[in-house]
């Protein structure tokens, strides 16, 4: 008899709709079950990475460890959107950002609880991880 | 080694629905380009066609269209870089001839976005970035330009008034292009206009009247030998200099937005290299208006104006006809529509036209360098052709 084949679909929870069910970061599903946000750093040159990566490219090695996104960060930039793909209907209006944390940068969420006319290019944020329904995970910006 | 020309341009109307196959969209910019360049099938050695396959029901389309336009047997293969690929496919005949393998060579660009459904199509839209890190946060092109529209204004002092101009300018010219998709006027007051349609939001600060249209449509260049072009045309209009450049494809691995998009700086740079040119040459160029922010980038990535001071070009009217450095002129992707893999050709053949003095109302005075600057995704891929007499 063969052995099992155990399936790790894990990445199937990231986001409102996931189109990744297999990468070799699975476990940044994990740490945010835990409430932390991940990336990974490069144990060969240090070079940090978000989103987190199983290979640095920078030495070719594939020897990575995790490492959390900490401190805050500078939004560099947002937008609201009032159209929305296939199954985002139902969460519009939401709020894409990108903040600036030195040695790397994060996409994501701006909260729905921070209306547009607060919102600056220049603030710090923090991020935060929510979960949605159907067991699923995201991570938003809220103020620092 | 001899230089390559431009010998033969086509390109069908560009339309909201088609009323046919691919292949015969493919045929409309063919036939208008072989009959530009007095040429017979069997005097293409060789064929490139593009499109962004994610529109195409047909799987690998470069043999079904090289089969309907009549060149078989000759090799053809498919080239994509999403909405450049057609320049994609310019550059890499370019390097064909260059290297002595084949003497002309066709490239065929084509979209027909409205082969699939409107809901397929909105399926599609979250897939066109970074499907692991970014589309599970419910992501769309109009999202990321409107991110660096954002970015320029908190910079620059870049307003949604100077972004409403560049629509007006392409309205302009979309007017007097019969193969333009959207050939109404606009004018600062739709903008400001809340009930108008072009007012609405799409993905702020980004509205309607921001964003240009889906069209289906097609285009064709021939490419030649300087030999054969000399042989068999009156008018060869010259490649000087060719660039092409790729970025990351996630936000988070850009650089300042403030500063557009770096896949079009390393292209230009590497084109006004090889032609030995500088932006001040220019006479007459096409930029890549998906958006109306992406004309006011590709105003200071080409170098046409220094970084941060894009606007001051819209605001003093230097890129319509009569000014210092006119830009799309044949109203752009915002007028003439933006079917994916024929864009880039389309652009090369509206510097072709003005080159040779045959644009008609949209002629500019007596140009002698023309550009195309062509990007593909979100400053994913980016391509830059300056041509010459
Ligand atoms: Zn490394």
């Amino acid at each position: 008899m063969g052995k099992e084949k155990v399936e790790d679909t894990r990445f199937s929870r990231f986001g409102v709709v996931s189109f990744t069910a297999l990468t070799k970061v699975n476990d940044f599903v994990d740490y945010l079950e835990q409430g932390k946000l991940m990336g990974t750093r490069c144990k060969v040159c240090g070079k940090v990475f978000f989103p987190p990566r199983a290979d640095c490219y920078s030495c070719l090695s594939s020897d990575m460890e995790w490492s959390e996104v900490k401190g805050k960060g500078k939004l560099l930039s947002f937008t609201k959107l009032s159209y929305a793909p296939v199954g985002f209907e139902g969460e519009l209006p939401y709020t894409l950002g990108l903040w600036d944390f030195g040695d790397y940068k994060v996409f994501g969420w701006v909260s729905k609880e921070i209306p547009e006319e607060e919102l600056e290019v220049g603030m710090e944020m923090v991020p935060r991880v929510v979960k949605l329904s159907d067991d699923r995970l995201l991570y938003e910006f809220v103020k620092a | 080694m001899g230089r390559v020309a431009i010998i033969g341009v086509g390109q069908s109307a560009f339309v909201r629905g088609y009323p046919g196959s691919i292949r015969e969209l493919a045929f409309e910019a063919f036939r208008e380009a072989m009959e530009d360049a007095k040429l017979e099938v069997k005097d293409i050695d060789a064929s490139i066609v593009a499109s962004a396959p994610e529109y195409d029901r047909q799987r690998s389309p470069a043999g079904v269209i090289a089969e309907y336009l009549g060149l078989i047997p000759q090799p053809t293969c498919y080239v994509e870089t999403v909405c450049s690929s057609s320049t994609t496919g310019v550059i890499m005949a370019y390097s064909m001839i260059k290297a002595g393998l084949y003497d002309t060579v066709a490239v065929i660009g084509f979209q027909k976005m409205s082969e699939i459904s409107s809901m397929e199509v909105q399926e599609r839209m979250g897939r066109g970035a970074d499907i692991q890190w970014e589309s599970p946060f419910g992501t769309m092109m109009p999202a990321y330009y409107a991110m660096y529209a954002r970015a320029y204004m908190a910079a620059h002092g870049l307003t949604l008034e100077d972004l409403a101009a560049v629509r007006v300018k392409a309205a302009t010219y979309g007017q007097i292009n019969d193969k333009a998709v959207y050939r109404k006027p606009v004018t600062m007051e739709d903008f400001a206009n809340p009930e108008s349609r072009l007012a609405g939001p799409v993905a702020s600060p980004l509205r309607v009247g921001d964003c240009c249209a889906n069209a289906d449509g097609s285009s064709c260049i021939i490419l030649a030998s300087e030999e054969r072009a000399k042989a068999v045309c009156e008018k060869p209009v010259w490649i000087l200099g060719v660039g092409s450049a790729s970025e990351a494809v996630n936000m988070t691995g850009r650089p300042d937005l403030a500063k557009g998009l770096r896949v079009a700086i390393e292209a230009a740079s590497k084109a006004y290299k090889m032609a030995g040119v500088g932006p001040k040459d220019i006479d007459v160029a096409e930029v890549h208006d998906c958006f109306t922010i992406a004309e006011i980038m590709a105003y200071e990535n080409l170098g046409f104006a220094k970084p941060g001071e894009g606007k001051e070009l819209i605001r003093a009217k230097e890129t319509y006809k009569e000014g210092s450095i006119p830009v799309n002129v044949d109203g752009g992707l915002l007028s003439k529509g933006h079917p994916i893999g024929a864009t880039g050709g389309s652009q090369v053949r509206t510097i072709v036209l003005q080159l040779r003095g045959e644009a008609g109302p949209m002629q500019v005075k007596d140009p002698e360098i023309g550009l195309v600057h062509n990007i593909g995704g979100v400053g994913l891929y980016g391509n830059v052709i300056i041509m010459g007499r």
